[in-house]
């Protein structure tokens, strides 16, 4: 097999229009397809391109047509019944002949397990560079090019990574990060099909079985997001609150020893010098007031956030953002927020 | 002279303190409270081959001398004393019998003491022979092919768990500890079982038993070496045997410290961390400097025992110092915590419970402090 | 059967701290580790080594102090060690890197299943695996977190976030390897002894640019389509700032749009 290369001198001129990967798993779509056609429809409005959506599957014609509703310019669906089942193969290949077909200038992907399973296959395919796992895009001013922005080292690091002599522009973007696309009555786009030219033997795995998600275990050491609840919860229902709040962000939910202690929930909930010690993005103690015990197993979070009715709390001389007031009152609040921007 | 670690040895380190950390540390307190022999950890220990230290690869252990062996105990001792001393104590057995075995036994019984899974535990002290071991009791009386036990031993480590048990008895009560022998017994002999479990002030996992023997049968091929030699045995073993526990000493002393070092720098009072206040920033640098000289020390006896020279003396002397060292930290770190160190939400008053042992067991500060005075007299 | 596992040495990401005042990163002192999802790669391999007769090959790309990574590998149980490494490879990105290995791989021929950690904690970018796959022309299956070798093909139980897929894949094939897995083990004393030595450091192959068949204008910095424009430091304030509000609705309106601006939402 003939290798792609990256760096054959292309005239950059020749790719037009931002590509947006939808996920969709038995026509039910990924949220991270609406968020990088939002995305997407940012960067266009800076640069004067068209947005297009690119979606994989077979007898989905319905689901595909409701995308349309999301202002995008054309949607590309690449239909067949070798592609009813995500393949690393047989999507790949669909998409890269796709991309090596139409030339576009930006190809977005969710950096989902499927994203980042086809996105490096795609750009390995077609010859050219692939930045993972977005927070941030930007067009520079001066010469249109995009601006990939990711964190690195564990977080300490943000690097702004440019794709300068090669196209398309690839880019997997991290879910739940970017804007969602607004619904609209109105319909500028169309749908063109795409058959795609795949046989048999371009599919060299095969889809045996499907299980259904697990419910998981706690697992608060590399849990991204903890909530955490403590005396101020009142009983073992104030859990609820706080597995609720701990839903909406995706987090795990932990607790302080008391609450433990209580019998509120079960120890290996429990964040601190006798349970565990965790490192999330954020951690969000609520009705905690921050004993140094408590403090020792959650200190090196990156963000903390306090809410708690005394004001006096210690935890509100450890965390980032505090917030005083009844966390009754609070949290109900928090979830509908936070759910309004998720929507 | 280097007394540097070589590579092979930060390796060993490096091994020795992933495991604390992921597999020792975490079970320290339950262990503790419930009085529960980690059987999993010690598994795993044998599988990492860390039983098998000391025992050449021939007989089915993992090669390497006490150096390997103080690096290893000293690590676990860091996160947890209890699991450290089980693996020092069932070290005993095998050294015992690489030393003093006859072939037969040393094919018998290394490849399962050393990384078979296989529980080795040593038993001399009786209730009325201590320090004394001259007045043990336990008599072996040679009855045709078999030799028939008698007698009560006393605070034996993983005696209950032991599948092999190195026993002294006296072979002829005329002759004081010159008619001491060594037998090994197996788990399920008749005639041998458990007394009393002790419960004990600190290394609460690690069981510590009363043996029974009544009328208890054992082949004659299990005498380990030959009738008469049993008092010399014991103490050449013991002397490996206190280096293990100055590593075990010096590893709680240096977990003391870590965890002093840690909440010096979270705790604030009057507005700044307590790590910037002199008064203990000098318990600090009396700590590390005991702690460092109780490490050094215990390496110079491993080393000395590892190129087979005499030892006796510095192994007193490293288990003494190393044993005074672990109570001095533990009480230093444990105040350094203040209120909360007397709380069992930290480790300290566990690593304060558990440093006492070392200035008892494997010979008390006291007998050390006789054998070294006879080392340095003369 | 041959297996090759793809490792790289990072520094240890929970140790990395920040100068605060030149807003770097702080590398002194910083340990270097095996990759984790490395680790459950060469665990994977050594455990289809311990049933069935394999042999494991474990490769690197790195500086020459990557052979320590290698070491500790051989210390687990590999067979042997391969060290890719010269300063034209320097400034690599992912496809640069991947062209590097699979040429290495290439080179060592032979084998019937490729293990690689799903990503690196140094770079998260988990595209090196399917990037080598793509350029050996093999199949894949990323996110494996659990393995089975049938006759002449392999089954992999693959996470996805809408459950698990078993996937059945024929050989050779690349798989990434995440956590879930296995759980990685220590290399015992023994194999520490034997393999901490002059000897076995010396049988670890260090390639060069010579020793493999790349083109210059794919590889190192030079070779790479994707630049670092810049890096640096997300500010984080030290200070606790109190959410004001006349009411617990406009504080948690305001809590959101702080959690939305941080990305944490």
């Amino acid at each position: 097999m003939n290798r792609a290369k990256v760096n054959q001198n292309i005239n950059l001129d020749d790719y037009n229009d931002i590509w947006i990967i939808g996920e969709q798993v038995d026509g039910k779509i990924h949220p991270v397809t609406l968020e990088l056609i939002g995305e997407g429809k940012k960067l266009a409005s800076k640069i004067d391109k068209r947005v297009v959506l690119v979606i994989v599957g077979f007898e989905i014609d319905k689901e595909v047509e409701q995308l349309l509703n999301y202002e995008v310019d054309e949607i590309y669906y690449i239909e067949d019944v070798s592609l009813k089942e995500f393949s690393t193969d047989g999507y790949s290949k669909a998409i890269s002949d796709l991309i090596l077909d139409k030339k576009p200038e930006i190809v977005l992907v969710g950096a989902t397990s499927f994203g980042r399973d086809i996105g490096p296959r795609i750009a390995a395919k077609i010859g050219t560079g692939l930045v993972a796992d977005c927070t941030k895009l930007d067009i520079d001013e001066e010469d249109g090019k995009i601006l990939q922005t990711r964190p690195a080292f564990g977080g300490n690091l943000m690097a702004t990574i440019i794709c300068p002599n090669n196209r398309p522009q690839m880019a997997t973007v991290r879910p739940g990060v970017m804007e969602k696309s607004n619904f609209s009555k109105e319909i500028i786009g169309k749908i063109t099909k795409i058959n795609p030219k795949l046989a048999a033997s371009d599919f060299r795995t095969k889809l045996i079985d499907r299980y259904d998600p697990v419910q998981k275990k706690v697992n608060l050491r590399d849990a991204k997001i903890v909530v955490s609840g403590g005396r101020g919860l009142k009983d073992a229902d104030g859990f609820k609150l706080i597995q609720r709040l701990a839903d909406v962000l995706g987090g795990e939910v932990g607790s302080s020893r008391a609450s433990v202690d209580l019998g509120w929930i079960e120890s290996d909930h429990q964040v601190g010098q006798t349970g565990s010690t965790v490192k999330p993005d954020l951690y969000i103690a609520c009705g905690i007031s921050g004993a140094i015990q408590h403090q020792a197993g959650m200190v090196d979070s990156k963000y903390i956030i306090a809410i708690n009715k005394d004001p006096n709390a210690p935890i509100f001389e450890v965390c980032d953002y505090g917030i005083v007031g009844d966390l009754f009152e609070v949290i109900p609040e928090l979830i509908e927020s936070i759910e309004e921007k998720q929507i | 002279m280097n007394l540097n670690f070589s590579e092979t040895e930060k390796m060993i380190q490096k091994v020795a303190r992933e495991f604390a950390e992921n597999e020792v540390k975490d079970l320290a307190e339950l262990i503790d409270r419930d009085s529960i022999f980690p059987e999993d950890t010690f598994n795993k220990m044998v599988k990492c081959g860390f039983t098998g230290i000391g025992i050449p690869t021939e007989y089915g252990g993992s090669g390497g001398t006490d150096i390997e062996k103080v690096i290893v105990v000293s690590e676990i001792a860091k996160k947890c004393a209890a699991t450290a001393a089980i693996l020092s104590i069932h070290g005993i057995f095998g050294q015992a019998i690489l030393k003093f075995g006859t072939d037969e036994q040393k094919s018998k019984y290394l490849p399962l003491v050393a990384n078979g899974g296989k529980k080795g535990a040593f038993a001399l002290t009786e209730a009325n022979a201590g320090s004394d071991a001259g007045a043990v009791k336990t008599r072996a009386v040679l009855d045709g092919d078999n030799y028939i036990l008698n007698g009560t031993k006393c605070f034996i480590t993983g005696g209950g768990q032991a599948d092999y048990v190195m026993v002294f008895a006296s072979t002829d009560t005329s002759k004081g500890i010159r008619g001491l022998s060594a037998f090994v017994v197996e788990k399920g002999t008749p005639g041998f079982s458990i007394g009393k479990i002790e419960d004990k002030m600190g290394i609460r996992a690690s069981e510590t038993v009363e043996l029974i023997f009544d009328n208890c049968v054992i082949p004659k091929e299990n005498l380990v070496g030959v009738e008469g030699k049993g008092f010399k045995m014991a103490m050449i073993s013991l002397d490996g045997a206190r280096i293990g526990v100055a590593a075990q000493a010096f590893g709680i002393a240096e977990g003391a410290l870590e965890e002093a070092v840690k909440y010096m720098k979270e705790r604030v009072q009057f507005g700044s961390p307590i790590a910037s206040f002199q008064g203990l920033q000098w318990y600090i640098a009396e700590m590390a400097t005991k702690t460092e000289t109780a490490k050094w020390m215990t390496y110079r006896a491993a080393s000395l025992r590892a190129s087979g020279e005499n030892h006796t003396k510095e192994a007193a002397i490293a288990k003494l110092n190393a044993s005074e060292t672990a109570r001095f930290v533990t009480n230093l770190a444990l105040q350094i915590h203040g209120g909360y160190g007397y709380m069992k939400d930290y480790p300290l008053e566990r690593m304060v419970r558990d440093a006492k042992i070392t200035e008892i067991y494997e010979g008390t500060s006291e007998i050390h402090k006789v054998v070294i005075s006879r080392a340095v007299l003369g | 059967m041959k297996i090759i596992v793809c490792l790289k040495q990072v520094p240890d990401t929970n140790e990395v701290k920040i100068d605060q005042k030149t807003g770097t990163l702080i590398r002194d002192g910083v340990p270097s580790i095996i990759n984790p999802d490395d680790r459950n790669a060469l665990e994977e391999a050594l455990k289809i080594k311990d049933e069935n007769d394999a042999e494991v090959v474990v490769l690197s790309m790195g500086p020459p102090q990557a052979k320590e990574a290698l070491k500790e590998a051989l210390a687990m149980g590999a067979d042997e060690a391969i060290l890719v490494s010269a300063r034209e490879f320097g400034g690599s990105d992912t496809w640069a890197t991947a062209t590097i290995l699979a040429s290495a791989i290439e080179k060592i021929g032979g084998f019937d299943l490729v293990i690689c950690g799903r990503q690196a904690i140094d770079g998260d970018t988990a595209q090196v695996g399917p990037e080598i796959a793509e350029f050996l022309d093999i199949p894949q299956v990323t996110y494996a977190k659990d393995l089975k070798l049938l006759k002449d093909k392999l089954q992999v139980r693959r996470f996805t976030e809408y459950g698990d897929y078993l996937i059945e894949s024929e050989l050779p094939a690349l798989i990434t390897a995440i956590k879930e897995l296995n759980t990685p083990r220590y290399p015992t004393i023994e194999n520490i002894m034997r393999t901490y030595t002059k000897e076995v450091e010396n049988s670890i192959k260090v390639w060069g640019l010579e020793d493999l068949d790349v083109d210059l204008t794919q590889i190192g910095l030079k070779g790479s389509p994707t630049n670092v424009y810049k890096s640096f430091v997300p500010v984080k304030s030290n200070n606790s700032s109190i959410i004001e509000g006349a009411d617990a609705k406009e504080k948690a309106g305001t809590m959101t749009r702080i959690l939305s601006e941080l990305n944490l939402i």
